[in-house]
């Protein structure tokens, strides 16, 4: 059979109309479009497609069954390495992982991988009646601490061994940065809700509005009778650029601005979060987050949208997918550019004035890339005198987060290195016994396919710990 | 779900509630606070621990009627439950060490105060508290100041309850008179403590005040509730949530603040007082 150069591309809704709804931009495959998808991988015998997936799924064997027809045998397959493939196939980098292996993409496009791992899945929500069973209780209690991937995976993998887990969450709401985070239009809420869902028919116990540290501590946990912890608390801690101007009225960090219009659905009209209704709004920043909360700020009305990045194009590390269906709804990019100063209004002749300290530009200088550095990145220089303002009324920041340090201030003897993160060894155990962490928390800002795969490493050494002791 | 065990109106805009949530009630401490959502399309808000019941598992609450979710949750009747209630959030008011405190509240700010005076009272600290409302229906827990505090004075805007003047009046005199306090607790409008800041820092005289920005998760995560202190001259960003809610009161940017709490103006349907009628009464 000749080799199809492209991949099939994905049904999407039309740029114009779906910049102002919050429905998923992406449709899916249709059967007849995963079958042609997946007729067009080579199943090769040394499969480098798996080496590029943070944990290791069988692509050629789940692809394969797709090409034959047997759908829920392609689900099978992914499940046994991801407990969350309908998340994953949708929000996975993989053109910097699976897809970036691919020997089809040396010469073509390589085989649109995760598009066919959100078909198997949704295509298995969609027909699946059986329920979870809940597995004979081996009666030990396990506790995490976060329902974002990382927690839920954990939670889920020892519920299957047996385990009675409890999740703590902080937040009204499981599902971590899935829920408050990651908007609607790129991940339905109701996909998230399924898998708590599922994981709540497992047996294992959601307790919101918990906040370890606050509410409860991790040595309460181990006082009531829970013989192991779990951390996978995220990284949620905003970071500021630190250049005048960032306290104005009209500033969000992006996570502010996300979990506003996300978790507290502030884009409903009946909702009774504010949010402020922006005219012209610059989204500091080139990852994912940024893209999210670009293409959010639109579809809550903004007339036009910057995103102010200060490498070129090809250093933008949001997904491709999103950075062109960005460019496709007409976000205006403002690359090689870096914000020195947040300008905002000032009424001298009237101090009680309103609008007094709302944003009303934001002064950019010009950058260029320098030599590389040890790392072979190229990193910016800005140009001498190229300041230049663009008008705007809404500023968000999205330059990164880190590790919250409230649960290692409550928690003696566990070790965080200089970022912040919990210190672990290669079975996600800290430096304290009994206690294990995984995902952001560990890492700082990362994927969802590696805040799972962490969760399910700790299960299993979990399991190990507990059974010996 | 949380139930509503007690609730009791203190005057017009002002209720009380006791909700039962004993792992919060075991854990509370005066100068801390819970973020609730009284439904599920509800938005988050702050309200502070005004006291707590550690074996009745219920934590109480007293909040003024400003705007929706306020009202809201005034309207829930005893009995009824609330959605969601979390906490404690934010550090507890330092008192160790504290003999002799000065506590000032402004308004709804007395709810926040209470707890505080309450719990310096019990551990044998010399309590002063004035207290100030704009008139005599709005006042709310004199009796309990009273039982609290060695010194009482109250005050009203318009002189229809205790003496007519603002709160930094007798604070002033005090001061002036010599007295010194281990720590004056400013409670209240913004632009209350910015005047009571003005009125001690002449003196040298340490003081806390509570800041109440604008918050949502409450954990350090969204960055909303933060605010600009100085500290050794220079501007560090704080997070009220997480770093406060009492900050040293010589630190605080509160013109920045204030400006900031007139984010969502527009939004409210009902725009709170931009400033307390209680201190139009310049003090200088
Ligand atoms: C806007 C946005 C877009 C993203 N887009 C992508 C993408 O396209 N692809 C991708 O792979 N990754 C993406 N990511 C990154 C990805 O979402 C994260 O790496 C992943 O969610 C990390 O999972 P986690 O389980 O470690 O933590 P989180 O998902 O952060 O969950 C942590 C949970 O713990 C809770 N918590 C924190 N502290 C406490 C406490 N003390 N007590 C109780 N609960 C607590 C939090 O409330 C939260 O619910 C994105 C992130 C964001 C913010
Ligand atoms: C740490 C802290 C403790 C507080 N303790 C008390 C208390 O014990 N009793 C009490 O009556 N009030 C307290 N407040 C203020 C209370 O949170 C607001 O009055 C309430 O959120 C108003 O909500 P609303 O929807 O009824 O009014 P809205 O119409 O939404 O707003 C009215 C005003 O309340 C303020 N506000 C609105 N949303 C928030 C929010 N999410 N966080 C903080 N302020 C907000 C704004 O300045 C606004 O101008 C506290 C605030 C903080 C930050
Ligand atoms: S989980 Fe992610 S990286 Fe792994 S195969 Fe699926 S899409 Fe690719
Ligand atoms: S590398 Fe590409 S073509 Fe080869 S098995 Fe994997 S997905 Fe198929
Ligand atoms: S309320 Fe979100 S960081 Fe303080």
């Amino acid at each position: 059979m000749p080799i199809v150069p492209k991949k099939n591309p994905m049904p999407t809704q039309d740029p114009k109309v779906r910049a102002h709804n919050f429905n998923e931009v992406a449709s899916g495959y249709t059967p007849e479009l995963a079958v042609a998808e997946a007729s067009r991988c080579l199943n090769c015998k040394n499969k480098p497609c798996v080496s590029g997936c943070p944990v290791n799924i069988d692509i050629p064997r789940f692809i394969m069954k797709i090409k034959e027809g047997d759908f829920e045998g392609a689900y099978s397959v992914i499940s046994e390495y991801s407990s969350l493939p309908a998340v994953c196939g949708r929000v996975c980098p993989q053109e910097t992982q699976c897809e970036a292996k691919c020997t089809l993409g040396i010469k073509f496009e390589p085989v649109g991988i995760g598009r066919l791992e959100r078909f198997a899945a949704d295509t298995h929500n969609e027909n699946s009646t059986e329920k979870p069973v809940r597995p004979a209780a081996n009666g030990h209690k396990v506790a995490v601490v976060g329902s974002g991937p990382s927690g839920l995976t954990c939670a889920g993998d020892l519920a299957k061994r047996g385990y009675a887990v409890t999740v703590f969450e902080a937040l009204h709401t499981a599902g971590g940065v899935l829920v408050y985070g990651i908007p609607e239009f790129r991940l339905p809420k109701t996909i998230v809700a399924r898998e708590v869902e599922t994981l709540k028919q497992l047996g294992v116990d959601i307790e919101t509005n918990v906040v370890v540290g606050k509410t409860l501590t991790v040595d309460e946990l181990f006082e009531s009778g829970f013989e192991a912890v779990f951390i996978g608390s995220g990284a949620g801690l905003p970071n500021f650029m630190n250049i005048p101007g960032e306290s104005l009225k009209g500033v969000y960090s992006a996570n502010e601005f996300l979990t506003r219009s996300n978790l507290m659905k502030a884009y409903r009209d009946h909702s009774d979060t504010p949010i402020m209704k922006s005219g012209k709004v610059a989204v500091v920043g080139g990852g994912n987050v940024a893209m999210d909360a670009a293409r959010t700020a639109l579809r809550l009305g903004a007339e036009h949208v910057y995103i102010v990045y200060r490498r070129s194009m090809t250093e933008l590390p949001a997904r491709k997918e999103e950075v062109e269906h960005a460019e496709e709804e007409g976000i205006d990019f403002r690359l090689l550019c870096n914000p020195v100063e947040i300008l905002g209004y000032d009424n001298p002749d009237d101090k009680r004035d309103p609008k007094n300290g709302s944003v009303v530009g934001i002064k950019c200088i010009r950058m260029e890339l320098g030599e590389p550095d040890e790392n072979g990145r190229r990193s910016p220089v800005p140009v001498p005198s190229s300041e230049f303002v663009l008008d705007v009324d809404t500023v968000v920041m999205s330059i990164g987060t880190s590790p919250n340090p409230l649960i290692k201030s409550t928690v003696r003897g566990l070790e965080v290195n200089r970022k912040g993160g919990i210190i672990v060894n290669e079975d996600g155990l800290t430096s304290r016994e009994g206690i294990y962490a995984g995902g952001d928390a560990v890492t700082g800002a990362s994927t969802v396919i590696s805040a799972m795969g962490a969760g399910k490493i700790a299960a299993k050494a979990i399991d190990e710990y507990i059974m010996k002791k | 779900m949380y139930k509503i065990v007690t609730r009791r109106e203190l005057n017009p805009t002002v209720t009380f509630m006791s909700v039962e949530a004993p792992l919060v009630a075991k854990k509370a401490r005066p100068g801390q606070f819970i973020i609730l959502r009284v439904d599920e399309d509800g938005e988050r808000i702050p309200l502070t621990v005004a006291g707590y019941d550690r074996e009745r598992g219920t934590v109480d609450i007293i909040f003024q009627i400003v705007g929706a979710t306020t009202m809201k949750l005034n309207a829930k009747k005893q009995g009824e439950y609330i959605q969601d209630f979390v906490g404690p959030l934010g550090n507890a008011t330092e008192v160790e060490g504290v003999k002799k405190a000065c506590i000032v509240g402004g308004g709804v700010g007395c709810a926040i105060a209470y707890p505080v005076a309450k719990e310096l009272h019990d551990l044998g600290c010399e309590v002063t508290s004035i207290i100030g409302f704009r008139s005599k229906d709005l006042v709310i827990l004199e009796e309990e100041f009273g039982a609290a505090s060695d010194r009482l004075y109250r005050m009203s805007d318009d002189g229809s309850w205790g003496e007519k003047g603002v709160v930094t009046a007798p604070l002033k005199a005090l001061l002036d008179a010599g007295e010194k306090f281990d720590v004056v607790i400013a409670i209240g409008p913004v632009i209350m403590m910015k005047f009571v800041t003005e009125t001690t820092r002449p003196f040298g005289q340490k003081t806390v005040v509570s800041m109440n920005p604008i918050m949502i998760d409450g954990t350090g995560m969204c960055g909303g509730c933060r605010l600009t202190v100085n500290e050794n001259g220079k501007k560090i960003t704080k997070f009220a949530c997480v770093d406060g809610p009492d900050f040293d009161a010589f630190t605080v940017d509160f013109d920045e603040a204030m400006m900031r709490g007139r984010m969502y103006a527009d939004f409210e349907a009902h725009a709170r007082e931009e400033e307390c009628n209680l201190l139009k009464a310049e003090v200088k």
